[in-house]
């Protein structure tokens, strides 16, 4: 099933309380050597056809758009599967 | 004084916008969240809840509804514009307000009755406070830390478009303990705590005075209808 | 039309392949059923059931849907009552919930519901969509829900167990309950090593509607359509209802665990929202909501209620999974589903609202005048039953019943064996320690988790005595709501703790200036297959029967969770009883604590040496053996007509009953409510009751509540407790300076002192 992958990560230098979270449960739970941890999303969007270039572009102007908030987050991958 | 209060699949507090509204003195017109027609309204409230179960991000598909696209252009014309809570959210995500609201630094929903400072009593929501009157409004959520870059952070201080900081306890981690914003233009304000839930006495926040006869969020809704009658 | 093509060659077990097949060898046992009951089902077709039909029977006659073990004895409810208790009944038990006339053409429906095994294995999911469960409830009698309420029971505090159960529960009734938009209201939470391996999760919805608006659970007209609408159908909860409140936990912890129901609220709002319309507009017939045993329950109970049949299309039901096989779609327990029954000439309207909404549908099928439950798969028919013998006609038990072993020794076991503390340091040592208990401790880091102003009407909440929520914003009509349970009590007799359970909870409506109308339960016991759980069962349920008769208030729907142990452990007998009252403008609402200086503080009723099953007995002393506290019910009716007569003519400016914990909790609760302090002298009462300083502050005799009346209103209320035959004695004066609570004799307490210890308790236990 072809698809396009967004992947969509909290900005670098924005508070990320949820990664906070869980990094401090892994430290808790023995594992010192993880620093920190970052959450973000991966949006899969599904078609019923081969992907065009244009449909790439399409993912990409939603990502930006709607599919993150510019403010906090940022789009750090664009891929197609088959 | 007719003042619009918009429904999306999820919005709770919509009702007592409408009730708020009508103890102010104005006639609350319940708007659909599908529908661009506002329906000639003087202004309007974007109320609590979740909006589309918090989906994505916290207002981020209703940011995308036709009544919302439709308070963005009239914004821009200067129609007031009071976003609640969830509201809040929406207008931060259709940029009408800068920055970002995250889940809250504790990780538990907050119900508390919450200190504010109105520090911008220039809006069209805040005529009736004195600057840097002190509030009890009813704050209750788990998403509302307010982020913003430091550059967003000292642009918002040095042009006073800080409308509500929280006192006493910051619920939720908001940097510079911004609790609500103010637009440039003073049409638009956010503010996480709701006011709606302060309207009535014998149901708003406990206070020294007696139980629950908090009403300071009565004048929100007073001061824009007296700015419709002025204008 | 085929759904799918799985359906073509789809290898079901249809009616045909039972006849054909009579000697199949069937799972009944793994479902549940025992072997009678199969027989019976074989009997009841004539034939052996089909794989469907047999999982149908199976969820239907579980302990949970059936209330096999407890209907002989449940009946009392209906049968114990007189024309007069009848009088504001509008639907009594039976239905998805009681409805109760509150005047001005308004009606309340209310119910408690446990969801209890589930949020052992699952907490958060189990809490969650055990308030999802009860709102739908409340939702398909034709009501907006307006407030929730929850009783919560957990293992020892300090037990790492414990916390994980208290998380997932409390976050899982906030996520919901704040998302659907209800106000929490109030509650319970109490800790107890009892409950370690079954925490009990109780949980109560009301709705307010109009006369007219209410909806039944009925389909009876044949053409009518049947409709599914909601989320989707997957494979949550398959077999929850029959496997799991049918079993108990072994001691090593939880097995059972894929057959959990996962929530969204979200959903479940819209879908309330939809609902209203669609019944504002007149196009719903009849509507069920799909909890314990899904689609199994809804058609064959809408088809019975009505006295009619039903032929359903199971492959129309929309799926989220699609390798569902029938007998796991007439299973599931997927959340959020409605089943409407919708007149044809009403259809497009239907789907108008609907869509609207954006909630999907289906049509499953239509009312047929016949006696029988038609579902095909396809072209294939996979059930045929007679409708009434699965919703209604299951078995029925009675069960073996046995005095418990231990009960002569515990009740001949007094408290009076404990030594007394007799110096004043050490009683109010006694006092500070006990307020810190977590039973006693401030349930604020609990409740502060839950939206108590969406819809702005709620007039009272947690700490008060009841919740209480305006219903009618023209008059201030209102509608008072407390539940209460005491298990030691319980335990210790079962007969007097379910008696006990209803006058505190009746007391805690009366507090407040309502007028205690209608009665709900949650019936939580051990494994009915254990005699002397059964013996417990019996006495409570007659208990509560006939002390509801006594005060003249009807039991109008409830619910009965059984198998509530780990191994041989029982839980204590926990029948948690709720009392709505009804108050004519809830203006007149009375707080539980004072708030001004300078007013006397009264204490209603007497207070005789009863510390048996007591918090001083338990908590401080980890005793627990003797009789619980007596009640007097007339002396119950007469306090609480007092109160209302007071409250009428505005006398009492706060009221507060003693229960657990006694006199001196009740106190020190009354100063925090608003830090307002109080100088208290209990000399006269240690005369006049004849009972020692220990019995003065810890007693829990029934039949008391301290309240306070302003200086100007205290001959006239005094007169009207002598009028009323009340005993009634000063024993203080408030003080709002001193930030005290002067105890003389005991001891002179800081308000902060007190506080500082009341409110660290849960938050250092869990954060």
């Amino acid at each position: 099933m072809p698809k396009i992958i967004v992947e969509i990560m909290p900005k670098q230098d924005l508070l990320d309380p949820q990664g906070k979270a869980v990094a401090n449960a892994l430290q808790r739970s023995g594992n010192k050597e993880i620093s920190a941890v970052r959450i973000g999303k991966r949006i899969e969007l599904h078609f019923d056809r081969p992907i065009t270039d244009q449909d790439m572009e399409n993912a990409s102007a939603q990502a930006s758009s709607f599919l993150s908030n510019d403010v906090i987050e940022d789009v750090v991958a664009i891929t197609k599967e088959d | 004084m007719k003042i619009g209060v918009i429904t999306y699949p999820g919005t709770l507090d919509d009702r007592d916008a409408q009730r708020a509204i009508r103890l102010a003195g104005g006639t609350p017109v319940p708007l659909w969240h599908a529908d661009d027609d506002l329906k000639k309204v003087d202004a309007v409230v974007l109320p609590g809840g979740f909006s589309y179960g918090d989906y994505l991000r916290c207002g981020a598909i209703a940011a995308q509804a036709p009544a919302t696209k439709e308070v963005i252009k009239l914004a821009a014309q200067g129609l007031p514009v009071l976003g609640i809570c969830n509201g809040f959210q929406i207008l931060v995500e259709s940029h009408l307000l800068p920055g970002g609201l995250i889940r809250n630094e504790k990780q538990h929903f907050v119900c508390r009755d919450q200190k504010l400072r109105v520090e911008n009593n220039n809006t069209a929501w805040t005529s009736l406070f004195e600057e840097n009157e002190e509030i009890l409004i009813p704050l209750k959520n788990g998403e509302g830390g307010y982020i913003a870059t430091d550059e967003t952070l000292k642009m918002l201080e040095a042009e006073n478009r800080i409308a509500f900081r929280y006192l006493d306890t910051n619920p939720n981690g908001s940097m510079n303990d911004i609790a609500g914003l103010t637009n440039e233009r003073g049409n638009v304000v956010g503010l996480m705590p709701h006011p709606e839930h302060a309207v009535e006495p014998g149901f708003g926040p406990d206070t020294d005075i007696a139980m629950r006869s908090g009403i300071d969020g009565l004048r929100f809704f007073q001061s824009v209808l007296k700015m419709a009658v002025n204008s | 039309m085929f759904k799918n093509k799985k359906l073509a060659a789809s290898g079901v077990d249809t009616t045909e392949h039972a006849v054909a097949e009579p000697d199949r060898d069937q799972p009944w046992k793994e479902l549940g059923l025992k072997q009678d009951e199969y027989l019976e089902i074989k009997n009841i077709l004539g034939r052996r059931p089909t794989s469907s039909e047999l999982a149908m029977y199976s969820v239907m006659w579980s302990e949970h849907c059936s209330y096999k073990s407890s209907k002989i004895y449940l009946r009392q409810f209906g049968e114990k009552v007189t024309d007069d208790m009848k009088e504001h009944l509008m639907v009594g038990m039976g239905e998805n919930a009681g409805v109760v006339d509150i005047g001005e053409g308004l009606a309340v429906t209310f119910k408690v519901e446990s969801h209890n095994h589930p949020s052992y294995i699952e907490p958060f999911q189990g809490a969650a969509t055990g308030v999802g469960g009860i709102v739908r409830d409340i939702l398909s009698m034709g009501a907006r829900p307006i407030a929730v309420m929850d009783q919560l029971r957990f293992g020892a505090p300090e037990n790492p167990d414990t916390a994980r159960v208290v998380h997932g529960v409390v976050d899982g009734i906030s996520f919901y309950g704040n998302c659907l938009g209800l106000p929490n209201i109030g509650g319970e939470t109490v800790f107890d090593a009892v409950y370690q391996g079954n925490p009990l999760v109780n949980a109560l919805s009301i709705g307010a509607m109009k006369h007219e608006d209410l909806q039944l659970a009925k389909a009876s007209n044949p053409g009518d359509l049947v409709i599914l609408f909601g989320a989707r159908t997957g494979a949550d909860g398959i077999g929850g209802v029959s496997v799991l409140a049918s079993e108990t936990f072994e001691s090593t912890g939880p097995t059972k665990r894929p057959a959990v129901q996962v929530g969204d609220p979200f959903a479940e709002k819209v879908l309330i929202e939809c609902c209203l319309e669609l019944f504002h507009a007149g196009v719903v017939a009849g509507i069920q909501d799909l909890g314990g045993a899904g689609i199994s329950c809804a058609t064959s109970e809408l088809a019975s209620n009505g006295g009619k049949g039903m032929k359903v299309q199971l492959q129309n039901v929309l799926l989220r999974d699609e390798s569902l096989t029938p007998e796991e779609i007439l299973m599931s327990e997927s959340q959020e589903r409605m089943c409407a029954v919708v007149p044809k000439k009403q259809l497009k309207a239907f789907e108008k609202i609907v869509e609207k909404w954006e909630v999907e549908y289906s049509v499953l099928g239509e009312v047929i005048d016949e006696d029988r439950l038609y579902i095909n798969w396809g072209h294939e028919e996979i059930v045929n039953v007679p409708p009434r013998t699965v919703a209604h006609d299951g078995p029925v038990y009675d069960r073996p019943v046995a005095l418990p072993k231990y009960q002569k020794a515990l009740n001949k076991d007094s408290s009076s064996s404990l030594k007394r503390v007799e110096n004043a340091t050490e009683l109010a040592a006694q006092l500070m320690q006990l307020i810190a208990t977590p039973n006693q401790a401030d349930k604020s880091w609990i409740t502060a988790q839950y939206d108590k102003y969406v819809m702005g009407n709620t007039a009272l909440s947690m700490p008060d005595d009841s919740g209480m929520v305006r219903v009618s914003e023209e008059t201030g009509l209102g509608v008072a709501l407390a539940t209460d349970a005491n298990g030691k009590y319980a335990y210790l007799n079962p007969y007097e703790g379910a008696r006990l359970a209803l006058a505190e909870a009746y007391r805690n409506v009366a507090v407040t200036g309502a007028v205690p109308r209608a009665v709900t339960n949650c019936l939580n016991f051990g494994s009915p297959e254990n005699p002397e759980v059964m013996w417990q069962f019996k006495e409570a349920t007659a208990g509560l029967a006939d002390a509801c008769l006594e005060l003249g208030i009807p039991v109008t729907g409830g619910n009965v969770s059984f198998y509530n142990q780990s191994g041989d452990v029982a839980i204590y007998p926990t029948p948690v009883v709720g009392v709505l009252g009804v108050i004519d403008d809830v203006a007149r609402r009375i707080p539980s604590g004072w708030q001004d200086d300078g007013n006397n503080i009264y204490l209603l009723g007497q207070t005789f040496d009863e510390l048996d099953g007591s918090a001083w007995a338990k908590d401080l002393h980890d005793h627990l053996g003797g009789q619980p506290p007596k009640v007097d019910l007339e002396k119950e009716k007469e306090l609480a007509q007092l109160l209302h007569g007071a409250s009428i003519q505005g006398l009492i400016e706060s009221a507060h009953d003693i229960s657990e914990g006694g006199l001196g909790i009740a106190v020190v609760e009354a100063a925090l409510r608003f830090n307002v302090g109080a100088r208290i002298w209990l000399g006269e009462m240690l005369e006049r009751d004849a009972i020692d300083m220990t019995a003065a502050l810890f007693s829990e005799s029934q039949s008391r509540v301290i309240v306070t009346v302003g200086r100007e209103d205290d001959v006239k209320f005094q007169a009207l407790c002598e009028a009323r035959g009340v005993p009634c004695l000063r024993i203080g004066v408030t003080d709002a300076t001193s930030n005290m609570v002067e105890i003389k004799d005991v001891a002179d307490l800081k308000l902060d002192d007190i506080r500082s210890g009341w409110t660290k308790t849960l938050p250092e236990l869990f954060g």
